[in-house]
Formats: structure tokens, C-alpha cells, sequence
């Protein structure tokens, strides 16, 4: 009896994408019934898996002490295949096959606006909480302005500089915080928001600018609008690793008298 | 044939990253400038320019179909795959540089919106 269950388990390790498969289709069943039964449809099946996810990530992450939430678990971690950055690429270019070229070109302009803005207003009010929390240096104000972008632009930033590991911890937490409250608050005020147009989209994408945060707070919202956020969202983390120590790092130097850096 | 669309569909992913590779190690940087963004324009493109020669059958074009439909159980597995505990464990400053931007962000947004609205073309 033991063995069959090592057996089992065993496959179930060596087919690990094929666990995730079930995994993923269990949740989203689990999501549709709580939304139908618990919310009579109010709160979208998507936004519902997504927080099961995120759920479920917490809970794996305190089991195992690992990073990488249920893909930690040896039998699940087809998951972090699954959900790595190739398919999910690949799935995020998939979705441009529905687009209309001709509302890219039309909402070009405001999305480089989105973009400009978005990056500003992060790094000012990541900077402006990196000081108020007791940080002088120019270095750490930077590096955490940086991770209040998205949590790929604070490490790329930090390692530039030379920041101390526990400031690049912060500024990655930071980011990680970003993405978890953009997946989770844009399915609730997306329509405050208007958020119900490519070009409106395309707004969203540049300015909020976390990959993950947007696609999932997206997914959930409307999936026909996610190829228009993620084509500024895109390149928000790249122009972020590009501005962070660079011309952020010299505001913020010429705003800060440099110590211990 | 699905495989020619899965393929180019791939091909096109691909190229983006390079291209993004390239451009960020062009202005010393190491990383990817805009990769994805760059492959979705390659196969906008090239989807164009297979509808207008008619050389897309029903069949090339499920093979990018079934991985756009596959895009909301990716995010679901990839937030399963999140590191949540790292995010609580940044404490106070990282939920406050985190969260307030985001605030921010989502007012710009209304804003930018309401200000684009459909009637006036930038």
C-alpha cells in the first residue's frame, strides 16, 4: 500500500506539468462554484482563481520556506513551468492575435504618456517613503523608489548601485506588494475606473507597469483588453531598469546629500 | 497545419526577446527592453500580412488561438507561484511603497481615461 502511494506520488513528480494542468482546472472549478454560489456571479471566477492562488502560494511559502509559493512542492512544481516567464510570454504574444493595429497606433501617444507618468509617480512616492522611513542615502532611496516600480527595476537598480542586501529585500518586497494589489484591486474598481476600452487599456498598462499585476488584475477583468495593456506594461520594466540608476539615481543625488554610499 | 502557428507564434516570441536583448545591451544595460511588446508587433504583423495573401487556414491560426485562450490558467498558475511571503515580510515601508503608488496609479488612470475619451483623437 505504501508503495503504491510513493509510486503514485512519484508520477505525479515526474509529470509535473501535468499536475499543474490539474491543479490550475481544479482551482478555476473551485473559483466558478464560490462564484456562483457565494457571490451569485458578482465577483468574476478569474479574480477569484487568482486569489485561490495567491492563497495558495502563502500557504506553501510558510510550509516549505521556499520562493517560489506551491512550485516549492516537488509535485507541483510543473506549476512554476506553467506559470514561468516563457508560457506566459508566449501566452501574452498569443493574445496580440486578436488585436487591432490600427487602435495601437491611434492610443500610441497616450501610452508613452501612461508610461512617463506612471514611472514618475512610482519612483517620486517610492523615493518619498524610502526617506520618510528613516533612509538618507542615495543609494537606498533610489533602489527602493526603483522597487516601488515593479520588483524586477528595484534589484536591477539596487545591484547597479551597489545597495546593501536588505535594501534590495525591501525594494523586491515592495514590488512583490504592488503586484499582489494590482491583481487583486483592478477586477474591483476596473469600472470606476472606465477601464473598458483598448485605448483605456493601454492607459492601465503604462501606468501601473507590473507585468503580473496588470495580466492578472486584467485576466480577470476583461481578457480581450490584455494584449493592449500588456504591450505598454512591456516596456515599463525595461524603461524602469534603464531610468532607475541612471537619471532617477542623479535626482535623487542631487536631492540628497550622499552618505555612506 | 497547427504546429505553423504555435511556430510562428514562437518564432516571434523569440525574436522579440532578442531584439529586446540587443537593444538593452546596445545602451549597457542587461536586460530585455521591451521583448514582449517588440514580438507582439512581429506577429501583428506577420498575421496581417498572412490575412491580406490568404495564407492563414482555420487550423494555422489555433495554434496561436489555443495558447491566448490558455493565458487566464497561466496567470492563475503563475500566481500560485508567487512569493507572497516575501511581499508580507518587506513589513511597513514595502506595503507603503508598494501599495501607495498603486493608489496613485489607479487615480492617473481614471484620470488619463476620462481625459482620452473616444470623441477627441490625440
Amino acid at each position: 500500500m505504501n508503495e503504491l502511494a510513493s509510486s503514485l506520488a512519484d508520477l505525479l513528480t515526474q509529470y509535473s506539468l501535468l499536475t499543474a494542468f490539474t491543479l490550475v482546472g481544479l482551482l478555476t472549478l473551485l473559483a466558478e462554484f464560490l462564484s456562483r454560489t457565494c457571490t451569485s456571479g458578482r465577483i468574476h471566477p478569474s479574480a477569484l482563481a487568482i486569489a485561490l492562488g495567491l492563497l495558495l502560494a502563502l500557504v506553501a511559502g510558510w510550509l516549505t520556506g521556499g520562493k517560489k509559493g506551491v512550485a516549492d512542492l516537488p509535485m507541483l512544481a510543473g506549476t512554476g513551468l506553467l506559470g514561468g516567464a516563457m508560457l506566459r510570454d508566449l501566452a501574452i504574444v498569443a493574445t496580440a492575435c486578436s488585436v487591432r493595429a490600427e487602435e495601437f497606433l491611434r492610443s500610441g501617444l497616450w501610452g508613452l504618456l501612461s508610461l512617463a507618468l506612471g514611472l514618475g509617480t512610482s519612483f517620486t512616492i517610492g523615493g518619498l517613503i524610502a526617506w520618510c522611513s528613516g533612509y538618507r542615502d542615495a543609494v537606498s532611496v533610489t533602489t527602493i523608489a526603483a522597487g516601488a516600480a515593479t520588483y524586477i527595476v528595484g534589484p536591477v537598480t539596487g545591484t547597479a548601485l551597489g545597495a546593501d542586501s536588505e535594501v534590495l529585500a525591501l525594494s523586491v518586497a515592495a514590488g512583490l506588494v504592488k503586484a499582489v494589489v494590482v491583481m487583486l484591486a483592478t477586477p474591483v474598481l476596473a469600472d470606476s475606473m472606465q477601464l473598458n476600452s483598448p485605448r483605456a487599456a493601454m492607459i492601465f498598462g503604462g501606468l501601473l507597469g507590473t507585468n503580473s499585476g496588470v495580466m492578472a488584475g486584467l485576466a480577470a477583468t476583461n481578457p480581450r483588453l490584455v494584449p493592449y495593456a500588456a504591450m505598454t506594461a512591456t516596456f515599463y520594466t525595461g524603461l524602469g531598469c534603464l531610468i532607475g540608476p541612471s537619471l532617477v539615481y542623479l535626482i535623487v543625488r542631487l536631492l540628497l546629500p550622499v552618505t555612506g554610499s | 497545419m497547427v504546429i505553423y502557428g504555435t511556430a510562428l507564434l514562437a518564432t516571434c516570441l523569440l525574436l522579440g526577446s532578442i531584439l529586446g536583448r540587443s537593444i538593452g545591451w546596445l545602451i549597457g544595460l542587461d536586460s530585455d527592453l521591451g521583448g514582449v511588446g517588440i514580438a507582439m508587433l512581429l506577429l501583428i504583423g506577420s498575421l496581417s500580412l498572412l490575412r491580406k495573401r490568404q495564407w492563414l487556414p482555420a487550423a494555422t491560426e489555433s495554434g496561436i488561438q489555443y495558447w491566448s485562450l490558455l493565458y487566464v490558467p497561466i496567470v492563475v498558475a503563475m500566481t500560485a507561484s508567487q512569493n507572497v511571503i516575501g511581499a508580507l515580510a518587506g513589513g511597513l515601508t514595502a506595503a507603503a511603497a508598494g501599495f501607495i503608488p498603486v493608489a496613485a496609479c489607479f487615480l492617473l488612470t481614471r484620470l488619463l481615461v476620462r481625459c482620452s475619451s473616444p470623441e477627441q483623437t490625440p
